[in-house]
């Protein structure tokens, strides 16, 4: 084993040092937060109309560590993210170029994208109530405030204050209310919790379907995923059990928290036409089409036609407030669930 | 100054013997594996005065709480089965028992997060266990209940204890097998009992073996985030996290990571007292083989039944879940899986062996050169350790950066040839931060196995002629090579389950088995990458079968 096994990887060694990206060719180099395996038909019908190679690294942290550590060297082109907080802290890191883009302009509403254009949102998520189908009555839960409602006391499931999805959220109460009145309010969604925050999105569907809960704060597109997965049928079951409830869609009323999904360009990019070419198809119609039946979520763009089932959860009225507002209100929300003790 | 040049100098000097390369090299291992730590200790040198108020005033004691307990919880458990199971199955004959002795390892090779999401699965109150329990007594909601949830601290410390038992089991065993047996039997002829000879004669003999067992088990406990985040339990990890990630201060991070290294070098200075207690040396350098003595009747099944009960929990309980999550999902690409099996297994063939052989020098160096400051060195080069994963591939990243546009520069001025990024973003860049992670289990392993042959043997080699080199080769190799095996066994199954390190470092379009099963579990779709963590477990087992064949090869007669 020693002597064989030692000298048997030292070609091994040799390919796998080789592994870097190329700088030939056509190609452009992404880093994602987005999973490689959602990416894939995406970046795959990219390829296939223009020929430009998609290289990919995934990873949920440290991306912005790695982009400034290499420096002017940095391979990557383009910082894909799947929450505002991410894409905001590549650009307070000082790490993207503005884009200028007509079609980007045209495609994606001026709230959804950076002042400067420093980044673009690519879909929109809508953060939403699953309410049980037999123990919420419709119309009983309306507004996010009403989840400070004693009514709810032991009946509201989440995950993790600390999650970004939640960050999000509490920060975009921030952004709107201000901190005072965002803390009484976190303070009673706290009250009302059934369980300590556990598990993802899909777990709280999980819960509601056994009855350790009735509401959950959830994504939207986490019911489409559900109710056509065929490999885990009691996923289907849950999905059936659950009702979508949208908040705040009174007259005058905020609108529905939406968070995004979406990508900037870096201002080390070597492939900087390749990476604005991949923008542009990503709100195109192609790709904005994928997102919509593949994985759930809202388009940015107009008239793209979306899911069956989707489309029979009813439509929204977003909030239009600016998410660079809310992204830096990212810590202020992190805080927040600490003081309140939202996870304890 | 009341101290003369000549004590100073003798205080200070490293090398008692003139100028040992060896222990120049030792050296240089340790400044190159200390990089890292020093890199996060320059990214906290900035006042955060605020966020560390914000703290102290909110949440900051109960993720120290929460640390304490999880890490006390895991010394506990993880010393009664590691040591239990090494000592029944070194020490006595039962049914399954040659089956038993490499089965034990098997839950090493479970990725912590694996077994934490099957175990919830079976056990949360949409399981199976919890549906019965209501059924039985008729319960209606978890209020009912008078035990606790499983997404709570007593599930993280279960969960731990049962992938890190194996590290004290491993050590353990290595130990007993190694030490003389002799003394055990000449204390059972001197009429003492079975009971009183283990504690007074095998225990304090296996002692430092089993220390730097508990110790490896709790470095990994104190920067495990997965399995806590999972269990819902804030801990002084997870806080490094939230600060870095949400409230955007590394440098804020990188403090509450020291504090978690400054924890270790607790834990280490335990481990040194617990060794310096007593000094047990070999004897000999073959071991005659312990006699095992066979159990009957009631006692034989209870022996058996004690250590099949954490390979039941921890391996072939996760392995039948997946696998029946893996009939139900047989569609994803095989070739996929084959490309991310042939990255994982390549790359923990090259981290273990490099890994080992870094340990090994270090651990040689510092034996070579007798001097406490060279030991206190050494252990300070393997902290990076106790760092979570990310942080300490933050750690990587900038001396790598660093370095590679050092060089990338010096070629343009030299030869006009820029080379870019030379290892960042490369497999090789993967091996060299797998070995600096996992040098502290090799250095730990191999020194512990060292620290028990007798100084009178290097000393014996020496008037012989035999160089330091010719006396490691030839001397001190074949005395420790189980120990070398273990080492070797630790690294590489670590590294296969190794994730948040790959996952910052990796190359472009690059997937190893723990990515893949990570990515899958980050979609909330575990259950689709249970072939991919199947694969791990597989992967785990032929060596692991390998190497205990070859350590209890010279152990006893069964």
């Amino acid at each position: 084993m020693k002597k064989f096994g030692f000298f048997s990887t030292l070609p091994l060694l040799a390919s796998l040092l080789v592994a870097g990206p190329s700088y030939a060719g056509e190609e452009v180099n992404l880093y994602s937060y987005r999973q490689q395996s959602l990416l894939q038909p995406l970046t795959d019908a990219f390829t296939a109309e223009t020929g430009i190679k998609v290289n990919v690294v995934h990873a949920e942290k440290g991306l912005a560590e790695k982009i400034k550590a290499a420096g002017a060297n940095n391979p990557a082109d383009l910082v894909l993210t799947v929450d505002i907080g991410r894409l905001e802290e590549v650009r307070a890191a000082g790490l993207l170029a503005p884009v200028n883009s007509p079609v980007l302009n045209e495609v994606v509403p001026s709230h959804l994208r950076h002042p400067d254009n420093l980044w673009f949102a690519l879909t929109t998520r809508a953060r939403v109530i699953y309410a049980d189908k037999d123990r919420v009555k419709e119309g009983e839960l309306k507004s996010l405030n009403d989840l400070a409602d004693p009514k709810w006391k032991g009946r509201i499931c989440t995950r993790s204050g600390k999650h970004v999805y939640n960050i999000g959220l509490i920060a975009s109460v921030i952004a709107e209310d201000g901190e005072a009145v965002a803390e009484t309010w976190l303070r009673g969604v706290k009250a009302n919790l059934a369980r300590k925050p556990q598990g993802n999105d899909r777990a709280q569907a999980k819960a509601i379907f056994e009855g350790q809960c009735d509401i959950a704060i959830a994504n939207r597109y986490y019911m489409g995923k559900m109710f056509y997965n065929t490999k885990s049928p009691e996923q289907q079951q849950w999905a059936e059990q659950i009702r979508v409830v949208y908040l705040d869609q009174q007259v005058g009323g905020r609108g529905q928290h939406i968070n995004i999904s979406g990508a900037g360009l870096l201002n080390t990019a070597k492939n900087k036409d390749n990476a604005i070419k991949l923008l542009e198809f990503l709100v195109g119609e192609t790709a904005q089409g994928l997102y919509a039946t593949a994985n759930f979520e809202e388009p940015v763009r107009e008239g793209i036609e979306t899911d069956e089932f989707i489309e029979s959860l009813g439509s929204f009225k977003a909030d239009r407030i600016s998410l660079q507002e809310v992204a830096e209100q990212r810590a202020a929300a992190a805080r927040l669930v600490d003081r309140v003790g939202f996870d304890l | 100054m009341s101290i003369t040049a000549k004590q100073t100098a003798n205080r200070f000097s490293l090398v008692p013997r003139g100028l040992d390369i060896w222990v120049w090299l030792a050296l240089a291992i340790a400044i190159f594996a200390f990089i890292p730590v020093f890199t996060v200790f320059k990214l906290s040198w900035s006042n955060n005065a605020e966020i560390w108020q914000h703290l102290l005033s909110t949440v900051f004691w109960v993720y120290v709480k929460n640390t304490l307990a999880l890490c006390i919880g895991v010394a506990l458990f993880t010393t009664l089965i590691g040591t239990g199971a090494a000592w029944l199955v070194t020490r006595f004959n039962f049914p399954l028992k040659s089956l038993l002795v490499w089965a034990l390892l098997l839950p090493l090779a479970v990725p912590s997060y694996i077994l934490a999401f099957v175990i919830t699965d079976q056990l949360e109150y949409a399981g199976f266990v919890q549906k019965s329990l209501r059924a039985i007594f008729g319960w209606q909601t978890a209020r009912d209940y008078w035990f606790p949830e499983i997404r709570s601290i007593q599930g993280a410390i279960a969960v731990l204890s049962l992938v890190l038992y194996p590290y004290v089991y491993l050590l353990a065993r290595a130990a007993f097998v190694e030490q003389a047996a002799q003394l055990f039997e000449m204390s059972r002829c001197l009429g003492k009992s079975q009971t009183q000879s283990f504690f007074k004669v095998a225990l304090p003999l296996a002692r430092p073996a089993i220390v730097v067992g508990v110790t490896l088990a709790l470095m990994e406990t104190i920067n495990e985030y997965g399995t806590v985040e999972f269990f819902a339990v804030p801990t002084l990890t997870a806080g490094i996290f939230d600060v870095w990630l949400n409230m955007s201060s590394l440098s804020a991070a990188a403090q509450i990571a020291l504090m978690l290294v400054s924890f270790s070098i607790l834990l280490l200075g335990l481990e040194r007292y617990s060794r310096h207690a007593g000094k047990f040396y070999k004897l000999t350098g073959q071991s005659p083989a312990m006699f095992a003595e066979p159990l009957t009747g009631v006692k034989a099944y209870v022996a058996c039944l004690l250590c099949l009960l954490p390979i039941c929990l921890g391996f072939l309980l996760p392995v039948g879940v997946l696998s029946h999550y893996a009939f139900r999902s047989l569609d994803a690409g095989l070739e996929q899986y084959l490309a991310s099996a042939w990255n994982s297994f390549s790359l923990a063939v090259m981290a273990a062996l490099l890994t080992c052989a870094l340990g090994l020098l270090l651990a040689y160096g510092v034996r070579l050169s007798k001097s406490s400051q060279m030991r206190s060195i050494a252990e300070a080069a393997t902290l990076g350790y106790a760092l979570p994963g990310a942080v300490l591939a933050v750690g990587i990243l900038y001396p790598l950066g660093l370095f590679d546009n050092w060089v990338d520069q010096l070629m343009q001025a030299w030869f006009a040839y820029p080379t870019g990024l030379l290892l960042t973003g490369t497999g090789g860049a993967l091996v060299l931060a797998y070995s600096l992670r996992f040098i502290a289990l090799s250095y730990r392993t191999l020194d512990a196995s060292l620290s028990k042959i007798t100084p009178e043997m290097d000393d014996a080699s020496r008037i012989l002629g035999s160089r330091s080199g010719k006396t490691l080769w030839r001397i001190h190799l074949p005395l420790i090579r189980p120990s070398l095996l273990t080492a070797i066994l630790l690294v590489f199954v670590d590294t296969m389950k190794e994730l948040p390190i790959t996952l910052i470092l990796r190359p472009f379009n690059f997937n190893t088995l723990s990515t893949q099963v990570w990515e899958l579990a980050s979609l909330e779709q575990l259950e689709q990458s249970s072939l991919a963590a199947l694969t791990i477990l597989l992967a785990g087992i032929i060596p692991v079968i390998i190497m205990s064949r070859n350590i209890s090869s010279s152990q006893s007669r069964t």
